[in-house]
């Protein structure tokens, strides 16, 4: 299942804070990760793997960044 | 989407070292003792330039401050990382800079400076650091809890340019009024002729020396705060890893310069109550934790669009010409005399804010 954070227009720490509580459901394996700063972008990347995570895919649209994550098997 | 190099491991130990070589250089080519960089005390000299406080031995409107959001707005222009956007309670985020300011000045300097202050040697900087810490681990205790100012929105170009705009106004202020030898004014602008303020690096140093740091630090998000903050949320240890090389490079810089001397006691710009080192750098610590960055990175963002973050850098000007017209800040005699009062006020706001603005 497939679990939508968004946290375009937040700074550092919140897009990793949203996605850290996200992460604990252990039902939810694939993340979508909406943000809009670069920062934010390779912040939520860093902390998706220290979580035996890894990040599939990010698709930049306009100002945005659309991040899959995927839980390590 | 190109790779971001300075955001590697790598990257954010060689932008801690790029800071640790600069700040020594600038003290060592005329800047105050353990202040080749101090963005609260040079935002309080910038403060004094202006005339906002008249407290005449600290009136100097710092060149690398201009640097520092000019690079940062050239590396974002350059990597296409300009990004306008205000609106997450801008008012709040300038009354957490006013209170910010205040704590740095009872302790008398920002992070960088209680770093570079420990790099030379003076051991009150522990104390600071410590309290530093302290805040930071407060305004942890809050982002747990839901404390949030919400979202920003996008703006305007011309809206994000506007502080690099206004930095570069003072700079061209600078070059038509600048300082005459032994004049304490030249027109509009401030001068000191004695104290720190009278003590700097060649105008052309100082901003260069700025604008490097301006560009590396956009790049690599360097920031002291989020490097304590992130250790204790998430036990991540990134930036930690710059802050910890600035201050080891920073240290054998000032032995090589000859300006490392231990010790507590009569250290330049600096006092020995430990009790308020500690205090007024947690407070802010605490106003930096809750507005989301040390005053240098606050720079850095107001550099690449961010209109809330220079609204922070504002209320710690601001907050300078309070702490000088109150007596709230301290000098190497001890704190001011309506310091521990303004610390104490200073945390029952931050408090407030921490405690009130949360989104479930």
């Amino acid at each position: 299942m497939t679990k939508t954070i968004d946290a375009r227009g937040l700074s550092c720490p919140q897009p990793v804070l949203m996605f850290l509580e996200a992460v604990k459901s252990p039902e939810d394996t694939q993340f979508a990760v909406l943000v809009d700063t670069e920062a934010s972008r390779e912040n939520v990347s860093r902390a998706a793997e220290s979580q035996n995570c890894r990040v599939t895919d990010i698709q930049e649209t306009g100002d945005e960044y659309h991040l899959t994550i995927l839980r390590n098997p | 989407m190109t790779k971001n190099v300075l955001a590697t491991r790598t990257g954010i130990i060689v932008v801690g070292a790029v800071i640790g070589i600069l700040a020594p250089l600038l003290q060592k080519l005329g800047n105050p003792g353990n202040m080749g960089i101090c963005v609260a005390c040079f935002e309080r000299d910038i403060s004094g330039a202006l005339g906002f406080h008249r407290a005449a031995v600290v009136q100097y409107l710092r060149p690398e401050i201009i640097g520092f959001v000019l690079g940062s707005l050239a590396a974002a222009l350059a990597f296409k990382d300009f990004r306008p956007r205000t609106g997450s309670a801008p008012f709040v985020r300038f009354v957490l800079g006013v209170f910010a300011m205040i704590g740095a000045l009872v302790f008398l300097g920002c992070p960088w400076r209680a770093l570079l202050r420990l790099a030379g040697g003076d051991l009150n900087a522990i104390l600071g650091l410590a309290g530093l810490v302290f805040g930071i681990w407060l305004g942890t205790l809050f982002l747990k809890n839901g404390y949030n100012l919400g979202r920003t929105q996008k703006t305007h170009a011309a809206a994000g340019l506007l502080m690099p705009v206004v930095m570069a106004g003072f700079l061209v202020l600078m070059l038509i009024f600048p300082q005459i030898e032994g004049e304490p004014k030249n027109d509009i602008l401030f001068y000191s002729i004695k104290g720190p303020g009278a003590m700097s690096a060649p105008l052309l140093i100082a901003i260069c020396a700025g604008l490097v740091i301006g560009f590396l630090a956009q790049r690599s998000r360097f920031c002291t705060m989020g490097a304590f903050r992130d250790f204790i949320l998430f036990r991540q240890m990134h930036l930690l890893t710059g802050v910890i090389t600035l201050l080891v490079v920073a240290g054998i810089t000032n032995l090589v310069f000859g300006q490392f001397h231990m010790g507590f006691e009569k250290q330049p710009v600096a006092h020995t109550l430990h009790l308020w080192n500690f205090a007024g750098m947690a407070l802010a610590g605490l106003a930096f934790a809750l507005a989301g960055g040390c005053p240098g990175r606050q720079l850095f963002m107001a550099g690449e669009g961010d209109g809330d973050a220079a609204i922070f850098v504002f209320g710690m000007i601001v907050g300078a010409g309070f702490a000088h017209n109150f007596g709230l800040a301290s000098s190497p005699a001890g704190v001011g005399p309506h310091g521990i009062a303004a610390v104490i006020i200073g945390f029952a706001v931050c408090l407030a804010i921490g405690f009130t603005m949360r989104k479930k």
